[in-house]
């Protein structure tokens, strides 16, 4: 009996934990949403933006949520931000931009969690005359003409960008491995694409004799480098489709015997902390920006349409391209 | 000779020498090469050897579970935790007093691991729920609670003692070779020279009349799935290190399976009763084999899922009895055609 107690109390324990566990996000999401909501209201002046974050997925998300958190702050006087979070949930984000309508906000933002499954939501914003803006992602062709604008990257020109990187350190002639990304994402397609495309186009001389997905992780990127490096003794650079593939590459290259950075190149895309402090080490050579901090785009954008004023369907978010020479005076404002 | 072909080690380790021998017979002794660098070996063997461990390690933990009927597929979540906790630890985020002690946060994260095991067991043993249930729990819980410690990064850390754990060489061997074969003789010396490994099968195959014939049913349990915890979480210790993070989204993704296939392709029964722990490792070798082969012969990204998933099969057929009983059917069935008319 007393032994059933204790299992019994134990479970009450445990599952009380594992609610509160559950919830944690979720009280941040109502604080969030009801006071900004009653605030929005009474003051019309001001620029009011309904953004639907998708939740906290990866360390990019979190330093784009700072931003815009962050930038709304400090115009206090001009913008509202009412912000909810999806917790990577369609349904979620539905409900919020319902929500939104409802409260009749000036614009509506939000980074579509897939690509499908808008066409009724978005509807009923153009319905009640909000304008939309997709941040970082899109949505599939059906609802081409349900938004008003994207604000993203430019994948192609990041993987433009990271060729020409690569063509200038090897001084236009080279053999280069590439470990690519998720298959069928479109960060990888497109940064393929204009990677080998640049190169074929800049660089004839350099010549790409590999290529494998290492999946976007590191513990992949390091293991396809482990491959390439036994299959070819003859490698001069490693373009990986995001950072922390080519920190994995890293690792593979220093067990091999060989100098990362030095005897094998390394760029990589994305910008994340790591990938400088690996360049301030000397240890990797470049890296092509896809930044999170689209805050300033979000808000000078959606000021514009509230004025009426007629956009460009895609604006292309400001990435930069660092190599080593800037890395050490980056790495300080790296947030994610 | 008999004796040594019955054993239920003896059919993997064979499809294990024959996909080496193939690999290394296509790319032309390739795939053998192996060179001393920096005072250690390296070479694609060597890397299976290394990479192949941590299979290794979760196999000799899963084959246990699996041989009482059950399952562990939270072993990837209880991966990323003791990731987590040890990156973080000798990171400095938590627990800044021990001023990243390795030694010490290798032994939290192995509690941890122990821990994670003991709400399986308890789960389990005590709540009776059934254990691909009771484990999904942590599975999708798993991963939350190590956002929730590395603060949803990916902790990066710097200390060469850590890393030594996957990338450092004792006799110019990797590591977590060691850490593996010290696992498997731990284990063997648990399940063959105590009646601990007769217990594990008994239950298997009969839960009930084991408990009647005065076996610890459940005290075996949670002693199953605490193991099955640490040995999670020295795999996870492994990945972490290797990569001198802890990528909490992607540690151990899937891997459950992996796990489980390793075991399967050993031969043990997923529906419990007769296991074997040797069996399993080779499985788990074969299953990073498939890998470091696929990446050797430069298949297509696209279709290196395709590629393993074929080799896989291939490998179950050649396990499986009945297959092999109906090829043989066929066989004598023609060699008895061709017979008939001269009768």
């Amino acid at each position: 009996m007393k032994k059933r107690l204790l299992a019994f109390t134990l479970i009450a324990a445990m599952g009380s934990a594992l609610l509160t566990g559950c919830y944690a996000g979720y009280p941040a999401q109502t604080t969030g949403t009801a006071p900004a909501a009653e605030a929005a209201k009474p003051a019309n002046d001001k620029l009011v933006v309904g953004f639907a974050q998708i939740g906290q997925e990866s360390g990019w998300r979190d330093g784009e949520t700072n931003d815009i958190q962050w930038y709304a702050a400090q115009h206090t006087d001009t913008i509202d931000l009412v912000f909810a979070d999806a917790q990577q949930k369609q349904e979620n984000q539905i409900k919020a931009i319902r929500n939104y309508i409802e409260m009749g906000v000036d614009v509506i933002a939000f980074p579509p969690v897939v690509e499908t499954g808008w066409e009724a939501v978005l509807t009923e914003c153009k319905e009640a005359g909000i304008p939309v803006i997709l941040v970082d992602r899109g949505v599939d062709e059906s609802c081409a003409d349900l938004y008003d604008t994207q604000i993203s990257s430019d994948f192609i020109w990041e993987g433009q960008q990271a060729a020409d990187i690569v063509g200038d350190l090897l001084g236009g002639s080279g053999k280069v491995v590439e470990l690519e990304g998720t298959v069928g994402a479109s960060a990888a397609n497109e940064r393929k694409e204009g990677f080998d495309g640049e190169l074929a186009e800049k660089y004839p001389d350099i010549e790409i004799i590999a290529s494998q997905t290492g999946d976007f992780t590191r513990a992949l990127g390091k293991e396809v480098m482990e491959s390439f490096l036994k299959s070819y003794d003859d490698i001069d650079a490693v373009f990986a489709h995001n950072d922390d593939m080519a920190l994995g590459a890293i690792e593979a290259i220093k067990e091999a015997g060989k100098k990362p950075g030095e005897d094998i190149k390394i760029v990589g895309c994305d910008g994340v902390k790591g990938a400088f402090e690996a360049m301030v080490a000397g240890e990797m050579n470049g890296t092509v920006e896809c930044n999170p901090c689209l805050a300033e785009q979000i808000f000078d954008t959606a000021a514009k349409l509230k004025a009426g004023e007629t956009v460009d369907k895609w604006i292309v978010s400001n990435d930069g391209v660092f190599t080593q020479e800037d890395a050490a005076a980056e790495l300080p404002n790296r947030t994610y | 000779m008999k004796k040594l072909t019955q054993k239920m080690e003896f059919k993997p380790f064979c499809v294990l020498v024959a996909i080496i021998l193939i690999c290394g017979v296509i790319s032309g002794g390739d795939f053998f090469k192996i060179t001393i660098v920096e005072g250690h070996f390296y070479g694609r063997l060597i890397d299976i050897l290394r990479n192949g461990s941590r299979y290794a390690i979760l196999a000799a933990g899963m084959t246990m579970a699996l041989g009482t009927g059950g399952t562990d597929i939270s072993v990837g979540s209880v991966m990323a935790i003791a990731g987590a906790i040890a990156c973080s630890i000798v990171d400095g985020r938590i627990l800044g007093g021990l001023n990243g002690n390795v030694f010490v946060a290798v032994l939290i994260a192995l509690l941890a691991g122990a821990l994670c095991g003991a709400w399986n067991g308890f789960m389990i043993a005590k709540l009776k729920v059934q254990p691909m249930v009771a484990t999904m729990i942590l599975l999708t819980a798993g991963r939350g609670i190590a956002q929730l410690i590395a603060d949803g990064k990916i902790v990066t850390i710097t200390s060469e003692a850590y890393y030594n754990i996957s990338g450092g060489y004792i006799l110019g061997l990797p590591v977590p070779m060691f850490i593996a074969v010290g696992v498997v003789i731990l284990f063997l010396l648990l399940t063959r020279s105590t009646a601990f490994g007769i217990q594990v099968e008994a239950i298997g195959v009969n839960p009930g009349s084991s408990r009647l014939a005065g076996i610890k049913v459940e005290r075996n349990l949670w002693i199953i799935y605490i193991l099955c915890g640490i040995t999670a979480a020295l795999a996870g210790l492994i990945e972490s290190a290797g990569i001198k993070g802890a990528d909490c989204n992607n540690c151990g993704l899937m891997i459950e399976m992996d796990g489980i296939l390793a075991v399967a392709i050993g031969g043990t029964s997923l529906a419990g009763g007769r296991f074997s722990i040797i069996s399993s490792v080779i499985g788990a070798l074969i299953v990073q084999t498939i890998s470091t082969t696929i990446y050797a012969f430069g298949v297509a990204p696209e279709l290196t899922r395709v590629a393993k998933a074929v080799i896989v099969i291939v490998v179950c057929l050649i396990q499986s009895q009945a297959f092999l009983t109906q090829v043989k059917k066929i066989r004598i069935g023609k060699a008895g055609k061709k017979e008939a008319p001269a009768v």
